[in-house]
């Protein structure tokens, strides 16, 4: 437990710093683009708008920096992030919770497939080493994990989409389907989901492959490896008791680690197929200046990743003992 | 089955290396009868712990075994499937490592470790795989509470012992030990061979033991091996070896050993090196460190020679025997 | 000259066994190059890349072998000449990084203590916050980053990765023997560390360079493909951009927008296989195994 609860503080370490330098950003750049902004809006919009821009910002020109950064803190963390100035008047929390479900599906469900699926197959290619997976995965996902997902989309685009016509060319969903919660809807959200997660999968794959192997390889010399085999154990026992679990450790704290890779490859994705998830909308915030919009998407974005560091870190610990007793 | 409980017949083991295969057990033969404990003794990398894990058949790459048998109780090894091969495991084999720590599964407790040994070869139910791992830790003075313990949990003479416990659940015939003393201190040592001689005398199972460190078996083992350069350079009945080392090597090895209550004299050692495993010279392996070294030694390999139980592998020896 | 004693030893191991690995030499071939091309890319581009003077939306030919945008530019000499710019953000990123993560992560690792403990936070935040979304909104305000403010941002967010990975290595290595020895021999802190401690890792550094450098490679490009490098430069993501804005998979132009993204992948390719060899190079267990080899083994 100490373990878990070290991690939780460290993990509210990170989200301060990611606060703060979200407060800082704007204020660091040339042009300061914060006040910029307020300054050109001035008179143009009516005065609730100005207001959720200072909230968004933070800024308020009678108080002192620290008071406005603790204003800042207090705003976020109750969830009043202001309002969004390419979809004006909606609030910015509102676009985000629209967008927010559709990133959590598809990264969501491509991610833990991939860790799944990658690590399964690291842990045969290791086990069966000399054999075809051996031989033939490594050099394979170390070339494919080099190619950039999005160019890995554009393909999918141009070959499944375009050119053989299997599946739809972008969106979440047929613009002029209707919106109901029918099993037509459903089949409709899914055959636009299957590129993009295809995507995610393909090029996230790797990693896990890779790493698991070279885990495996390592544990499968252990001593304690050597004795199973000598218990007479049951080789799958000793591939998933044995070798498996004490490989997957490491694994499983490198997943926490390359979520933030998995996490930017995910944002192309969304961008090349109009996926209406938080990437794309963070990158259409970009194009319309829609400063608040963009600072809340980097917030949310930094706290999902927190998140599911923090999941990662209880598997681990039920996993390994040693990590439940440590301090 | 009446007769020896192991026959090793011209076992050899090959190691792949990045210059070749090297040699690193070399025609080794003996036989080890029905509740006989015998010590395999010899330097850092003479291929006594490869000898062991051929015999128990876990060798890994690069190693493997190019030859000989292995004849257990009446079946050769060798010639079965690794799944037939599996079903022997533990029943009539059982193995116990040098470390405790690195042999033990550390995320797995003691009891499930037992219990998955007892799974895989029998079909008792959970009661009694509870009852008979309580019973096999109570044997090496462990408190069966800790079935429920981690590895990492328990001392590590505790552990030790655990892995002992673990050895016997099955009630094998031959147990093999691969330096189980090394970790441990001179006190606990000591305390380990007792327990182990004590349980060999009630359960009556062979032992296969091996060490760098002659002093542990002196007082346990029946017979004593010397291996070098991965062959057998002698073997005989341990306190004959003891007080009178046939072999020059096992006579520099007896030398190297101060004793506690003789007289002061400065210490000995073998100068030289251990042979290269890859390109053996052809003649006698210890022909380059010998101090009675012929001409003979320098061009024929020694064959082992058994006279009155005692098998020694030298031309000096020989000679004066056939003499 | 005991270091350069040892690094020249550590270096000569590992181009021994770069020679004979099969991914290893791909690799470099590959790397060679294109360093080749960066370097010279006159000698490659049959045309000036940004000249709009052929007719547009042409397909392949021999003389367009990619045929032309839809601005009427030769796609292949666009390919050439955006080469320099991906080596250069590579080589600069990578160098830069690494010297980063070596210095922090084996000053933690050898400082231990309350260094070891600030230096290591502070890694680890960095690692964990998702550093993408933070470029998009860093170079957002920025309204377009230039290539040096680029090679900036990429510093500042990929030195994490390298420096934890060099900590553990460097801590594991810092209670060896020789270690203690060498202190005790009355050794200063610098000739251990400089003599000692980085010969042994000098393949996880060189392997972390090559992972730097892929990772700015990638990361660059995702940037310009989405407008947000300078979109007047010859790069290949920017050539990405001005095919993905100009609708060339819809348009029939799928060599515009698909060839930058093979010599990216071609680039990220040789890197990632000469850093899978390095890796290889410093845990030998990993190296290929045959199975010819494997049959004899005991159950």
């Amino acid at each position: 437990m100490r373990f878990l609860v070290r991690r939780l503080g460290f993990l509210f370490v990170a989200l301060w710093a990611a606060l703060t330098v979200n407060f800082f950003i704007p204020r660091l750049m040339p042009g300061n683009p914060a006040e910029s902004m307020m300054a050109k809006f001035h008179g143009h919009v009516n005065p609730a708008a100005i207001k959720a821009l200072e909230v968004a910002f933070g800024i308020n020109n009678h108080q002192s920096l620290m008071a406005s950064y603790f204003q800042y803190i207090n705003n976020t963390l109750h969830g009043n992030l202001g309002l969004s100035l390419s979809y004006f008047p909606i609030p910015v929390s509102t676009v985000i919770m629209r967008a927010l479900p559709w990133s959590l599906g598809l990264v969501g469900v491509s991610t833990i497939f991939g860790f799944l699926i990658g690590t399964a197959l690291g842990a045969i290619a290791a086990w069966r080493r000399g054999g075809i997976l051996d031989n033939v995965l490594p050099p394979t996902f170390i070339v494919i994990s080099a190619f950039p997902y999005f160019w890995i989309g554009l393909l999918c685009v141009w070959f499944f989409a375009l050119t053989l016509g299997w599946f739809p060319i972008l969106g979440g969903y047929t613009e002029t389907a209707t919106v109901t919660w029918s099993w037509g809807f459903v089949g409709d959200i899914l055959w636009h989901s299957v590129l993009p997660a295809f995507t995610i999968l393909l090029t996230s794959i790797g990693g896990w492959i890779l790493t698991m192997r070279n885990n495996m390889i390592t544990v499968v010399a252990e001593d304690y490896v050597k004795m199973a085999r000598a218990k007479g154990l049951k080789p799958r026992r000793i591939l998933w008791q044995y070798a498996g679990r004490n490989a997957l450790l490491p694994n499983l704290t490198g997943f926490a680690m390359s979520l933030g890779f998995v996490i930017s490859g995910a944002i192309l994705v969304e961008y090349v197929f109009n996926y209406p998830g938080l990437g794309f909308t963070l990158l259409q915030a970009v194009q319309n200046e829609d400063y608040p919009l963009m600072q809340s998407l980097f917030l949310l974005i930094t706290v999902a990743v927190l998140v599911a560091i923090f999941i990662s870190d209880i598997a681990t610990a039920l996993l390994d003992p040693r990590t439940r007793a440590s301090s | 089955m009446s007769g020896p409980i192991l026959q090793l017949r011209d076992l050899s083991v090959e190691y792949a290396t990045p210059s070749g295969p090297a040699l690193a057990v070399s025609g080794v033969s003996f036989d080890l009868e029905q509740g006989e404990f015998l010590a395999i003794v010899g330097e850092s990398g003479c291929g006594k712990s490869t000898l062991l894990f051929a015999v128990a058949h876990l060798l890994t790459y690069p190693g493997s075994l190019v030859g000989g048998s292995v004849v257990f109780d009446g079946i050769d090894l060798t010639s079965l499937t690794p799944e037939e091969l599996r079903l022997h495991r533990w029943r009539d084999i059982s193995v116990v490592m040098q470390s405790a720590m690195n042999a033990l599964n550390p995320t797995l407790t003691i009891g499930a470790q037992l219990a998955d040994a007892c799974q895989a070869h029998t079909n008792w139910d959970n009661e009694r795989i509870a009852e008979r791992s309580a019973e096999v830790l109570s044997m090496v003075s462990i408190d069966p509470v800790h079935l429920k313990s981690y590895p990492f949990q328990l001392s590590g003479g505790m552990r030790q012992r655990a892995m002992i416990a673990m050895a016997l659940l099955l009630e094998p015939k031959l147990v093999i030990m691969d330096e189980p003393t090394s970790a441990l201190d001179v006190v606990a040592q000591r305390s380990l061979m007792r327990q182990v001689e004590t349980l060999r005398r009630d359960l009556g199972f062979s032992v296969l033991f091996v060490t760098h460190d002659m002093s542990v078996v002196s007082h346990f083992s029946d017979r004593l091996a010397v291996m070098y350069g991965g062959e057998i350079v002698e073997l005989g009945v341990t306190r004959t070896l003891f007080d009178n080392p046939q072999h020059p090597y096992s006579h520099g090895l007896m030398e190297a050993f101060p004793s506690l209550l003789g007289e002061l004299r400065p210490l000995t050692g073998i100068a030289g090196n251990p042979p290269s495993l890859v390109n053996p010279p052809p003649g006698c392996l210890f022909a380059p460190r010998c101090p009675h070294v012929m001409d003979e030694c320098r061009e024929v390999r020694p064959e082992l020679v058994t006279s009155e139980g005692h098998a020694v592998r030298c031309h000096l020896i020989n000679r004066a025997a056939i003499q | 000259m005991r270091l350069l004693y040892k690094l020249g030893d550590a270096l000569r191991r590992s181009f021994d066994f770069l020679r004979r690995d099969k991914k290893a030499m791909a690799g470099a071939i590959i790397l060679f190059i294109l360093l080749v091309i960066s370097a010279f890319p006159n000698w490659f581009t049959p045309d000036n890349p940004s000249a709009e003077i052929y007719s547009p939306g042409a397909g392949v030919s021999w003389a367009h072998p990619l045929g032309t945008t839809s601005f009427g530019q030769d796609v292949f000499s666009q390919l050439m000449a955006g080469t320099r710019q991906s080596v250069m953000i590579a080589l600069i990123v990578g160098f830069i990084s690494t010297i980063l993560s070596v210095g922090i992560g084996i000053t933690a690792a050898y400082s231990g203590g309350i260094v070891d403990d600030v230096l290591s936070m502070v890694t680890d935040v960095v690692l964990v916050i998702p550093t993408f979304p933070l470029i998009i909104v860093i170079t957002a305000y920025l309204k377009s980053a230039s290539f040096w403010l680029m090679v900036l941002v990429l510093v500042i967010t990929g030195w994490s990765y390298g420096a934890r990975q060099l900590r553990v290595q460097a801590l594991s290595l810092r209670n060896r023997d020789y270690l203690l020895a060498a202190k005790a021999r009355g050794e200063s802190s610098w000739y251990v560390i400089s003599v000692e401690l980085i010969p042994p890792m000098t393949s996880l550094i060189v392997a972390n360079f090559l992972g730097a450098a892929l990772y700015a490679v990638l990361t660059a490009a995702g940037l310009q493909f989405v407008g947000l490098g300078n979109i007047n430069t010859q790069s290949w993501g920017t050539m990405l951009y001005w095919a993905q804005n100009n609708e060339a998979l819809s348009i029939g132009l799928p060599l515009w927008a698909l060839a930058p993204g093979v010599a990216i992948a071609v680039l990220g390719s040789g890197l990632a296989l000469l850093n899978y060899a390095f890796d290889e190079i410093a845990n030998p267990a990993l190296r290929p195994v045959s199975k010819r080899r494997l049959k004899k083994v005991g159950a």
